[in-house]
């Protein structure tokens, strides 16, 4: 199999187990690609993309932004605060006349879940999700689960505990999604006011207790309290949550075995992990980081190799 | 389909020797020469190059890389297929040397321009050479010659040349096949 199944990166949902795959597979090339002196290839000359984010971004938009400039394609850059869209403008309108500019691809980032699979239906484009409200984030789950078959060998079979606020998570939905479907063991865990309630409809397991969910996985994600979600209070305070649900060194320690520690960043120091857990050796933090951009280089290549 | 012998394992040898003795004078000790077998089919020529050169020849030390060059062609979206890269494989700056690059057929000429495009990816060569095993002539799209050539062939446009490698294919073999 040397193509995707999809036009468009809407979520994890859409892809088959091959695809990602695939997408591993280039992703591996372009790591290489991106490790050496001179690390643009032309391939995407004669492309150009629009990066549309109607909500903040600082690691994703350079991430995108960064692949897109390796792979030589054209792009233009667009955040919701400076544009018409405060004077009233609708979504379709707004893509539709970026896309009059010739523009082959969009990545968006949107506060509303569906925002990708609605506009997918309404203009020609491929389009990219590039975190759409709590629904997906799926190129954060790709390279997830490219960082822990790095580490690991390989994802099959590995126990993965997903920490935090599963509730307001695209992160956490599209990598049980990923990691499902790569025939990992995944669990939650979080305050119970932060699980949704049929989570294990997922297939996933549920634990409330993180000393035991540390015991139980090879990789815990630690996911980051989104303090702009969370509407009403899911939990006393945030010291109170730190010591349920935060990670520190002497937890790890204590644990007889070495665990991977993951997460998604921006991270909340002394929140969900410590400095010295963020900073240890055990942790992939920043190799999550390299291999994002290798992860959409491979994305927005396969994607772009459909376009006629 | 039908197809023909172009070249016999017994030949295709000859021919090797003929090609590892080409390089050798002129590039004697190989200390500022690297081979660069092109992903995916001109890795199995420069391995067996190397092996010739060191085995044979006795040269001691030849910096031998492989280069993909997907990402490089000038037919991405163009055909119906994804183009799917290899492995790039150079662990060695090519700054000030004399690279020879290594195909297995020399067609259109457009590997080649890639190849010659990729190759600064990883500094700035001395000079650049081509080696080609088949070098089908009257075929090219581009202003490209190779340096040196195992065999010259007249092949029109409907036939492909096949080269088979023992280590690959089972058995060194090169046909001509009608499609």
């Amino acid at each position: 199999m040397s193509e995707l199944s999809v036009k468009h990166l809407l979520g994890i949902k859409y892809l088959k187990e091959t695809d990602i795959q695939l997408i591993f597979e280039t992703a591996d090339h372009f790591k290489e690609v991106i490790n050496r002196s001179i690390k643009k290839v032309p391939s995407l000359r004669d492309i150009t993309i629009a990066n549309i984010f109607f909500e903040n971004s600082t690691r994703t938009k350079l991430s995108f932004e960064l692949a897109e400039k390796r792979l030589s394609a054209d792009v233009l850059n667009f955040s919701a605060s400076q544009s018409s869209v405060k004077k009233g403008e609708t979504l379709i309108d707004t893509v539709n006349n970026i896309l009059s500019m010739k523009v082959d691809m969009v990545v968006m980032r949107h506060p509303n879940p569906g925002a990708g699979i609605f506009l997918s239906k309404h203009v020609k484009a491929s389009i990219v999700n590039a975190g759409d409200g709590a629904h997906e984030h799926p190129t954060q789950a790709l390279l997830d689960s490219y960082s822990i078959r790095e580490k690991l060998g390989d994802v099959a079979g590995k126990n993965v505990v997903i920490v935090g606020d599963i509730l307001h998570s695209r992160v956490a939905l599209s990598n049980i999604f990923a990691l499902k479907l790569q025939g990992a063991n995944v669990k939650v865990c979080g305050p119970k006011t932060l699980l949704p309630k049929y989570i294990d409809s997922l297939g996933v397991g549920v634990e409330t207790n993180l000393k035991k969910a540390l015991e139980w996985c090879d990789v815990a994600n630690m996911l980051r309290i989104q303090n702009e979600r969370l509407d009403i209070s899911y939990f006393p305070t945030t010291r109170e949550y730190t010591q349920q649900f935060g990670v520190n060194k002497k937890l790890l320690d204590s644990l007889d075995k070495e665990i991977v520690i993951m997460h998604p960043g921006p991270i909340n120091r002394g929140v969900e992990i410590t400095s010295d857990v963020a900073d240890s050796k055990q942790s992939i933090i920043l190799n999550q980081v390299e291999n994002g951009v290798a992860i959409r280089m491979a994305v927005i290549y396969l994607l772009a190799s459909k376009i006629k | 389909m039908s197809q023909k012998v172009l070249l016999s394992s017994k030949e295709i040898n000859i021919i090797l020797h003929r090609l590892a003795c080409q390089l050798l004078e002129t590039h004697l000790t190989f200390e500022n020469t690297v081979l660069i077998g092109i992903q995916p089919r001109g890795k199995f020529l420069a391995q067996r190059l190397t092996r010739i050169l060191k085995e044979e020849y006795k040269v001691k030390q030849i910096d031998l890389g492989f280069l993909d060059i997907t990402f490089y062609r000038d037919d991405f979206r163009r055909g119906d297929k994804t183009l799917e890269a290899t492995k790039t494989n150079i662990d060695f700056l090519v700054e000030d040397k004399n690279v020879v690059l290594i195909d297995d057929v020399l067609y259109t000429g457009r590997s080649i321009n890639a190849a010659l495009t990729a190759i600064q990816s990883f500094g700035r060569p001395k000079d650049v050479e081509l080696l080609c095993l088949i070098d089908r002539r009257f075929s090219r799209h581009l202003p490209i010659q190779p340096n040196y050539r195992g065999r010259q062939v007249d092949a029109i446009n409907e036939e492909k040349v096949k080269v088979m490698w023992e280590e690959n294919d089972g058995e060194d073999i090169i046909y001509l096949v009608n499609r």
